[in-house]
């Protein structure tokens, strides 16, 4: 390490374990990835777990690349990922938008806050059944559940943090003169920035649930499509596969939301 | 000139009401600055948000000659998103006065109290002393006529408390700023004030009210005159303590 800082002895020392700390921990994430993968396939290939049950590692590949050479394999890729983020955008836009509403009226927060306890409690999956005869079975009833999946809880995220601005500050918009809407513009709004990312995490995870969820009731195409269709015709490999795509497409948005508040925190 | 006539004002809550301020009088001439002590809790900080017209009396009038008040915190109450800079703009932004004129006035001001070197910088970089400051900076921004200051040193150490009473008493009378100050310290009331008003324990009302001369000098120098102790036993008898 080159000091261009002019530390002293101790400080590059101390720099180096941190460094070496750091670098055991990124091998062993890797490695223990590489060693559960490796025993999956292993026992696999030794017939000590049928592989026509668990799948392997390298049926999972194998699928992926039949699913590329017949086409389909963006098509559901594709389906999937524009219901989900639809649904995520649609449902932090409206949340956010209600939260504001709440927030700037009392009143209206009082008279609907058991509405908003009883939708939240309410298993979502439950209205399954209702939003494929009220919507029909296409792609509008899966978006509509993915953010009828994720709303309230941006809703209720949004609003704690309104409510959580520090007093004094308040006080001091008051006392400049400034009304409501100012407030929220000035003061409000940036103040709860944190929350936003916050909710946004909190929304990923909850859109990717709405979205599978209304696959499984009644898509034709898509990921969820893809698990529940491998499941009923005992293609386990399509299970296998659609999942841990699913799993890198999940972690991948929520990685860009942490991107994002990495920069968000950087300028406060 | 701010003018409290016979003043009441009583706090409502579902639990019951509390009558912070009873009958209170008195004035603040333009150009003076007025400290009020009291016991604790014995409604200062209503008087202040009456004064700003964040709260109503609930009886008698307050004559005010017009003009802006400016209002600081015991909190600085910066906002951590913002620049320094950014911070002093806040009243211009709010008040819709956020001309190049006043921009560069404000700048001005925060230069010529050393917060020049501050100004691009985040609020989370500056110590306590700095940031209450820069809040009177801010108080300052949007030229307001009268400040009001609610024990704006409380939130700091005893020497930066000091320091930063002879920066803001600098500042205000060479600016020719009205000033109404609460405080529940004694000393700093009479270092910083023309007149010191002391009020009874809740329902407040005015106990008695002393001049100050001590001459021009700054509160430190003000602190080693000869009457300083003087004046110090007879307004804490004045308040009981």
């Amino acid at each position: 390490m080159k000091n261009k800082h002019n530390y002293s002895r101790e400080h590059i020392a101390y720099l180096k374990k941190q460094r070496n700390k750091k670098i055991i921990v990124i091998v062993s994430r890797v490695l223990l990835l590489v060693f559960i993968l490796g025993i999956w396939e292993l026992c696999a290939q030794l017939k000590v777990i049928d592989p026509f049950i668990t799948s392997s590692p390298s049926r999972v590949i194998k699928t992926i690349g039949e699913l590329y050479t017949n086409g389909t394999l963006f098509f559901h890729i594709g389906i999937t990922l524009a219901e989900t983020i639809a649904g995520f955008i649609i449902a932090v836009a409206l949340g956010y938008a209600v939260a504001v509403v709440l927030w700037a009226s009392d009143t209206v927060h009082k008279v609907l806050e058991p509405y908003i306890v009883v939708l939240n409690s309410l298993p979502k999956i439950a209205l399954g059944p209702l939003i494929i005869i009220w919507i029909g079975t296409g792609y509008d009833a899966i978006i509509f559940m993915t953010v009828l999946v994720s709303i309230i809880v941006c809703i209720m995220n949004m609003l704690t943090g309104f409510l959580a601005v520090d007093k004094t500050k308040l006080l001091l918009m008051k006392a400049m003169g400034a009304n409501k809407a100012t407030t929220l513009r000035k003061l409000v709004i940036p103040a709860s920035l944190p929350v936003l990312i916050n909710t946004l995490k909190v929304a990923v995870g909850l859109a990717w649930i709405g979205s599978i969820m209304g696959e499984y009731i009644v898509s034709k195409a898509g990921l969820g499509y893809l698990i529940v269709y491998g499941g009923q015709v005992f293609k386990l490999d399509l299970v296998m596969t659609a999942t841990f795509i699913l799993c890198i497409l999940a972690g991948g948005m929520y990685g860009i939301v942490s991107l994002i508040e990495k920069k968000v925190n950087k300028t406060r | 000139m701010l003018t409290f006539k016979d003043i009441s004002y009583t706090y409502h809550t579902s639990n019951g009401e509390t009558t912070a301020v009873k009958d209170l009088s008195f004035t603040v001439q333009d150009g003076q600055f007025v400290s009020v002590i009291g016991p604790s809790g014995c409604g200062k900080t209503t008087i202040l948000s009456l004064a700003a017209g964040i709260l109503t009396p609930s009886s008698g009038e307050i004559e005010y000659g017009g003009g802006e008040f400016g209002y600081m915190l015991q909190r600085d109450a910066l906002f951590s998103w913002r620049t320094v800079e950014q911070n002093i703009f806040l009243p211009l932004e709010v008040k819709k006065r956020n001309t190049p004129e006043m921009r560069e006035r404000a700048i001005a001001l925060a230069e010529k109290y050393g917060l020049k070197d501050f100004l691009k910088k985040s609020p989370n970089q500056l110590s306590g002393g700095m940031r209450q400051r820069v809040a009177l900076i801010r108080t300052l921004a949007a030229e307001p006529d009268v400040l009001l200051l609610d024990e704006p040193f409380s939130a700091l150490d005893y020497q930066t408390r000091l320091e930063v009473c002879d920066d803001v008493q600098g500042i205000i009378k060479s600016e020719k700023k009205t000033a109404l100050l609460i405080t529940h310290d004694i000393s700093e009331a009479i270092a910083l004030a023309d007149k010191v008003v002391v009020l009874s324990a809740r329902p407040a009302h005015v106990v008695a009210e002393h001049e100050i001369d001590f001459g021009d000098g700054s509160p430190k120098k003000r602190r080693e005159c000869g009457n300083f102790a003087a004046t110090f036993e007879v307004l804490r008898k004045e308040l009981g303590i």
